[in-house]
């Protein structure tokens, strides 16, 4: 038997790996940001590469927040893009609405807080009814969920005028308004004329949040709540758990932080409409998670980059592109799941950081078990 | 005052009585065996106990305040807490982690404190790792507290189940075949270590068992179920030598 001593020393080692892991996701987000800026600021950059940089945070992010649900809490979501359009949508109309009328920093910032908002609210609603329930309803909920709220956002009209604000399903004739009247969300042709506020850095802010907010709360009291209901519900009950309360706390931070990579995309176009949010977009957020390694977050953060970035990366080769894009699929699939390869990783890992292969469970031992 | 007080207890399943009229008394501090022969109702009797299942019939009293029909939730925050025949563990969380996670109603604070790291996460996250490691120790897992839950070896995992049960700090411990798939030498082990947690926790323990050496050997009450009815009840000696429950055993 060990003393006491020994005890604290091994509590330490386990909080220092875990503080080790969390930092290494910050310091790789924070490298590629003062690459890329570096790139950016000397000319060095492809002007393609330069426009994807914000659409690289967005999904970053989007997958960031997925994992949370798929990892962390062990349910399945099929319609982040629809978590994703309610905050861009709602964030876009704030913007709008409030004009110049605030100063742009400020009105960004709280662009942000309203889609945020709007689709942490969005996470409950749907979760309140679905998650008390057991099994998969969630996934077959969100799916329908991304599709519904497409198809009222193409038949929605709302503008502004001295009266306030105005909604119709519709036209544009019926909001009713005074000629002096700005409309803002135009149907189908969706919400045109936000600012472009969304800038790279910005984009890096909110992945550090993300990080902060997804990896602080898996090192807390919440997170083994959450995760303790993904590994073993009934034995979650039985040690006093409520675990639809923290099944719903997963899912609504998820949907919010899904909501500010929305407000992330609808600030960096000159025109928002609902087609990039369709079933397709869920689910490559989906592939994101599931080939970086679910529950593992550095790993949806590099699957997130690289499979955003190598479709456009690889256009000069025309006709190979989506030959390299699958084989690309195919090698992260294997680095990620194949017994051999987290063997590998694992005596690789134990080799540099000097301590045992096994512990926290947020790494590659979970790969192995999920 | 009784610690639990069952009366009358029943639940069906289809067609079958799969508790039918159970009574049960212990008191504070006894360790109490429960046994039958496979099938008889004992781990439906536990599934009753901690609400997984509502009775049809019954009443389920715990240290004097009526629990029938609460959540298991409520029932564990009332002060019954439980292993499971199939472990239950939190297989991908640490060993320490699973530990940790049964001291949730005991040690708190909000989900903001934890995301913002105030002052408070760090003073209540270093008492809750002190308590849990304690609890290790007494099981003899705290060198293994960093290993994945699931990569225990299986007598380990068993320990561990108890260890967290022990963390929601119960009145009442209900042990679902805590001996089973152990060897004889960790069987005695367990003996010593269910003694030692009933005298340093002052604990009520409930336990059922195959194992008869562990049962005559710890168990100072036993009540014997045989195909959802009560057989025998008594002390360990008396109910041992009665003849029904040797026919019982003996007619498996
Ligand atoms: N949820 C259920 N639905 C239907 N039948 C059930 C259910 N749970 C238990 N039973 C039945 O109730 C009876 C008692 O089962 P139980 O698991 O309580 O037995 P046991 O005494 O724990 O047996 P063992 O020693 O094998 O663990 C069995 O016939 C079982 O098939
Ligand atoms: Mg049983």
């Amino acid at each position: 038997m060990r003393d006491m001593g020994n005890n604290t020393e091994l509590v330490k080692r386990m909080r220092r790996k875990t503080l080790r892991g969390n930092l290494l996701n910050y310091v790789i987000v924070l490298g590629a940001y003062a690459i890329l800026q570096t790139m950016v600021m000397t000319g060095n950059i492809s002007s393609l590469l330069k426009g994807l940089l914000v659409p690289l945070c967005v999904y970053v992010i989007a997958a960031l927040s997925l994992n949370l649900v798929v990892g962390i809490s062990g349910e399945l979501s099929l319609g982040h893009a629809g978590f994703m359009c309610v905050g861009a949508y709602s964030s876009a109309f704030f913007s709008n609405a409030v004009g110049t009328a605030l100063p742009d920093i400020l009105r960004f910032i709280l662009a942000i807080f309203v889609g945020a908002a709007v689709a942490g609210l969005f996470g409950i609603l749907i979760g309140i009814p679905v998650l008390r329930l057991k099994g998969d309803y969630l996934a077959i909920v969100t799916l329908a969920f991304g599709e519904i709220i497409k198809n009222l956002l193409n038949v929605l009209y709302a503008g502004i005028d001295s009266n306030g604000l105005h909604f119709s399903t519709k036209s544009a004739m019926d909001l009713g308004m005074e000629p002096t009247g700005r409309q803002i969300i135009k149907g189908a042709l969706g919400i045109s004329g936000t600012p472009k506020n969304s800038t790279f850095t910005v984009g890096i802010i909110l992945i550090l949040i993300t990080l902060m907010v997804v990896q602080n709360l898996i090192n807390s009291r919440a997170g083994r709540a959450i995760m303790s209901t993904r590994d073993n519900r009934i034995a979650a009950e039985s040690i006093g758990i409520p675990v639809t309360k923290y099944k719903l706390l997963a899912f609504s931070i998820s949907a919010s932080l899904a909501g500010c990579a929305g407000v992330l995309y609808a600030h960096n176009l000159a025109t928002l409409n609902t087609k990039k949010f369709d079933y397709n977009t869920s689910i490559l957020i989906l592939v994101f998670v599931v080939l970086g390694g679910i529950g593992n977050l550095t790993g949806s953060i590099i699957a997130a980059v690289i499979l955003t970035a190598l479709p456009e990366m690889l256009r000069f080769l025309n006709n190979y592109r989506m030959l390299i894009y699958a084989i690309v699929l195919i090698v992260i699939m294997l680095f990620n799941w194949a017994p051999a390869a987290l063997d590998m990783r694992s005596r690789l890992r134990s080799r540099i950081f000097k301590n045992r292969g096994s512990g926290n469970g947020k790494e590659e031992e979970q790969n192995g078990n999920a | 005052m009784a610690m639990l007080e069952v009366n009358n207890l029943s639940i069906s399943f289809g067609g079958l009585h799969a508790v039918d009229d159970f009574n049960l008394t212990i008191e504070k501090g006894e360790l109490y065996g429960l046994i039958g022969p496979n099938g008889a109702g004992k781990t439906t009797v536990f599934n009753l106990l901690t609400g997984v299942y509502k009775p049809s019939e019954g009443i389920i009293r715990l240290d004097g305040v009526d629990i029938t029909g609460k959540s298991t939730m409520d029932i564990n925050k009332a002060g019954v807490a439980r292993t499971f025949q199939n472990i239950r563990l939190f297989k991908d969380m640490p060993v320490l982690d699973n530990v940790k996670t049964g001291f949730h109603n005991h040690y708190k604070y909000s989900t903001l404190t934890g995301i913002l790291r105030l002052p408070k996460y760090r003073r209540v996250e270093n008492s809750i790792d002190e308590r849990s490691m304690e609890i290790l120790k007494v099981f003899e897992l705290d060198s293994e507290a960093d290993l994945l839950a699931g990569n225990l070896p299986y007598g380990k995992q068993r320990k561990l189940e108890i260890a967290r049960a022990l963390a929601t700090e119960p009145k009442l411990l209900l042990l679902d075949e805590p001996a089973a798939g152990m060897n004889p030498n960790e069987t005695a082990e367990l003996m010593e270590t269910i003694r030692f947690v009933r005298d340093r926790f002052d604990m009520t323990i409930l336990l059922i068992e195959h194992d008869m050496k562990l049962v005559s050997g710890i168990c100072e009450k036993l009540t014997v179920l045989n195909f959802g009815r009560m057989l025998s009840m008594g002390t360990t000696s008396d109910v041992l030598n009665d003849p029904a429950v040797i026919a019982a055993y003996l007619g498996e």
